[in-house]
């Protein structure tokens, strides 16, 4: 019995990847040794079966996102895989310093380009780029926000190559979402699985809330004593809506949805039951194009007509502000370093994925003699359309993809294949490797506050590179070890 | 902290109606099992087409041996989701209410109504069949008393709480008034003894379905009448699903809403089951039984309606704030602006 309980991590092998639990770090503290002891005592079956047994509790809670077809509505939950991802409180280190720095250069970068526009001046990043893009908003031309703070809330999807180099893959700096699973990932383990967590000091996560409520009270206009601040949601039928219910619920603020508002006088107000009372800030998990049908799209529904004249009368306050699409753009994420060191003038604290930019010769030129080593990605998509990987594309495929680039460079940018780190993670085969990334979760008012951890998200099939939910992604618990704090 | 939250007219609205779908559901449970009860061999067809009558479907069905056939009735409330007056329906339109509401109701009461609805939606056809119907509907009944529990013992008393319970009373008053009824649309012996016995059998069913049977044995003489059961349903001032008392209590929840919670638009909906109470208490009994008992029933049951819309206009989504006066801010850290109505 005992030697089958030993057997658990046996088969277990990262090959040449990066592994999050296994690779020994001089400030783990002994916990990665400590947790795989711990799995070694519950077992497998023991695992599977507390693991279902989570699993449902996670249906029972609601804590699901909406799948709509035809007729019916399909409550999915986030697979919850219970073997936590350790970062080491170095490691956490730098993921909080990167990622503050980031952030602090993607609102100056905001607050250039909707001003004075220097960087287009200083030739640092090409005007057609900046203003040619299809997420720059003219209205935002010579409005102040508050603090200077565009990105209230950003997600930075961060991965690890085979080195153990963290390296950033993508800014989400428009309505980022999956911080709740954050925190329910970790009220989940601590609730089914205390024997892991027991002893191990770790940085807490419960903290979101007030914190967001905070940012979002210091962004409300002037001289508000306690501002009401709201949570704006699409509704039920959005897939996040569980989300949306949670921050309203952790903030304590009402969830409102666009027909609770009305704008009178370019002031915003909720419809109460005891009449129409004043918002001041409004937190929208809306896209821009919804917020407000006099402004962008005439046809929507979920919005509020006049909440842009509201806003730009400063009487409300909008996180995210409108038109930060501008800089979480696949074109713009491939100037970041550039970015940073222009406003900042220092050295990104976390690299980019190396990234060619086919518009420059050089960037071209590598691209056309790699290109079966490369992914080419065009800059105007988003997931995923228009993609060639490169070492896996026919020889047709990398022609025509030649032929594109040639035709057409402005369009492409190219990076290499990453061999994403990897965790152990509980299977049918038993436990094995799994690809992972990270998103740890930036709130911005007055200052910058990095949420300890973030959402780690799994490809739960073997050799998948693909962590997205939509795909079959699941989730891990993220224990930011708390020595050294 | 806060004196009161703020309540969204949406979110009032959201707890009246899903107070008032899980009332129906549990009402609705009692129905079938009282149809159940009073189907007598050779009889089905008619105890199933009352039940049809009494939740007015009967254009749903396209023959009227459709609507009397146990097993198409059955499944017309137990099974089909499409069906407005169905039980999953009424569940499914309950937890979406429960869905947008889940701010401000307690995960307790989210957790019990998703795993319930779980559970209805996973009834399958063997399930209506012989004695398993009458403990499917006995499950669905305890599955609301356990909601009304949790929440009882959860739920924050601020006014979502008696929007909440005022969807529960209007609702549970309604279905009483349908329970009545539907003794009255069962045909009886000609028999002299043969329709006594028959009648007993009935009532002593619709009370036993409204949870009142002990209580009104204790109340009532050994030879007790239509006239006792039915004032007893309709207006003892303290069985809990009499007509009466559940409009006494929507009154004093609406008169919280006034008093505790200061809202003037209440004073509508309070006339209104003032004057729904006293219509209750007019007419003697006896009077009302020699007279057309189902055009009373009707007519409670469009007095009803007027509360619940006279409840929506003051605060609900139909309702329109009227001209509004927007106070500049004082900067004097007061706490959010109200801006009263006109």
């Amino acid at each position: 019995m005992d030697n089958e309980r030993t057997e658990i991590f046996a088969d277990y092998a990262p090959q040449q990847f990066f592994c999050e639990l296994t690779h020994a770090r001089g400030d783990d503290g002994g916990v990665p040794t400590l947790v795989r002891e711990r799995l070694e005592r519950i077992g497998v079956e023991a695992l599977r079966m507390r693991a279902t047994a989570a699993e449902t509790d996670l249906i029972d809670r609601g804590i699901t996102f909406t799948v709509y077809s035809d007729a019916t509505a399909i409550d999915r939950i986030l697979p919850f895989d219970c073997i936590p991802r350790v970062i080491t409180p170095s490691e956490w280190r730098q993921i909080e310093a990167g990622a503050i720095q980031r952030v602090t250069a993607i609102n100056a970068f905001l607050g250039d380009i909707y001003h004075e526009a220097k960087i287009v001046k200083d030739g640092i990043i090409p005007a057609d780029l900046v203003f040619g893009n299809a997420n720059f908003r003219p209205e935002m031309r010579d409005f102040a926000v508050s603090h200077g703070t565009y990105v209230h809330v950003c997600g930075i999807d961060i991965i690890r190559n085979e080195m153990g180099e963290f390296r950033i893959l993508e800014d989400n700096a428009r309505t980022p979402s999956g911080v709740s699973y954050v925190i329910e990932n970790r009220h989940l383990m601590l609730r089914a699985f205390p024997d892991l967590t027991s002893g191990v000091k770790l940085r807490p996560v419960d903290d979101y809330g007030r914190r967001l409520r905070a940012a979002m009270t210091e962004i409300a206009p002037g001289n508000v004593g306690d501002p009401q601040v709201v949570l704006l949601s699409p509704g039920i039928y959005n897939s996040a809506y569980f989300e949306h219910v949670f921050l309203a619920r952790e903030m304590g603020v009402p969830l409102v949805q666009g027909s609770d508002l009305v704008v009178e006088n370019d002031r915003v107000f909720m419809r109460t039951t005891s009449g129409l009372r004043r918002v001041h800030t409004i937190y929208r998990r809306l896209n821009d194009d919804f917020l407000d049908p006099e402004v962008f799209r005439p046809e929507s529904m979920l919005g509020v007509p006049g909440l842009i004249r509201a806003w730009r009368a400063g009487n409300v306050a909008l996180a995210n502000a409108v038109g930060t699409g501008v800089a979480d753009d696949k074109a713009v994420y491939a100037y970041m370093p550039r970015i940073i060191k222009y406003y900042l003038g220092e050295e990104p604290i976390i690299q980019n994925v190396q990234t060619n930019i086919c518009r420059e010769a050089e960037g071209l030129a590598y691209t056309l003699d790699h290109l079966d080593e490369l992914v080419i990605k065009p800059v105007g998509e988003s997931g995923g359309y228009g993609i060639t990987i490169g070492p896996r594309a026919s020889k047709a495929e990398l022609e025509t993809a030649r032929a594109a680039l040639i035709a057409d460079p402005e369009q492409w940018i190219s990076q290499p294949m990453i061999a994403l780190s990897v965790a152990p993670t509980l299977t049918e085969e038993g436990i094995g490797p799994r690809h992972l990334d990270l998103r740890p979760f930036v709130i911005t008012g007055r200052d910058t506050w990095v949420l300890p951890g973030g959402l780690t998200r799994v490809a739960m099939k073997q050799g998948s590179l693909i962590v997205n939910s939509s795909q079959g992604g699941g989730s891990k618990d993220t224990w930011v070890l708390a020595g050294g704090y | 902290m806060r004196a009161e939250p703020v309540l969204l007219s949406r979110d009032a609205e959201g707890l009246f109606w899903m107070a008032r779908y899980l009332e129906r559901v549990e009402n609705l449970a009692r129905l079938i099992d009282v149809v159940q009860s009073f189907e007598s061999p050779g009889r089905e067809a008619e105890s199933w087409s009352a039940l049809v009558a009494i939740m007015s479907d009967q254009d749903k069905f396209e023959t009227a041996e459709g609507a009397g056939d146990p097993e198409t009735v059955r499944r017309f409330y137990l099974l089909d989701q499409t069906n407005p007056t169905s039980i999953p329906f009424c569940l499914e339109y309950a937890r979406t209410n429960a869905r947008t509401l889940r701010p401000l109701i307690s995960t307790e009461m989210w957790r019990q109504i998703n795993v319930f609805h779980r559970f209805v939606a996973q009834i399958q056809p063997c399930d209506l069949e012989g004695d398993r119907l009458s403990r499917l509907c006995n499950r669905i009944k305890e599955s609301v008393q356990t909601h009304t529990g949790i929440t009882e013992g959860t739920m924050y008393r601020d006014q979502g709480w008696q929007f909440y319970q005022l969807g529960r009373l209007i609702e549970r008053a309604d279905q009483t008034t349908r329970l009545l009824d539907i003794k009255y649309r069962l045909l009886v012996p000609r028999d002299r003894e043969a329709r006594r016995l028959t009648e007993l059998t009935m009532w002593n069913a619709v009370l036993r379905a409204a949870a009142g049977y002990h209580a009104f044995k204790r109340l009532a003489r050994a030879e007790f009448s239509a006239e006792d059961v039915a004032g007893f349903l309709l207006r003892d001032p303290s069985f809990p699903r009499s007509v009466l008392l559940s409009v006494r209590r929507a009154e004093y929840h609406l008169d919280e809403l006034r008093r505790i919670h200061h809202l003037p638009h209440a004073n509508d909906a309070i006339e209104q089951a003032e004057y729904l109470r006293e219509f209750l208490l007019e007419r003697p009994m006896q009077e009302v039984l020699e007279g057309d008992l189902h055009g009373y029933l009707d007519r409670v049951q469009i007095l009803l309606s007027e509360l619940a819309g006279a409840t929506g206009r003051a605060f609900f989504r139909d309702w329109r704030p009227g001209a509004t006066t927007a106070p500049e801010e004082q900067g004097q850290g007061q706490g959010q602006v109200q801006v009263q109505t006109a």
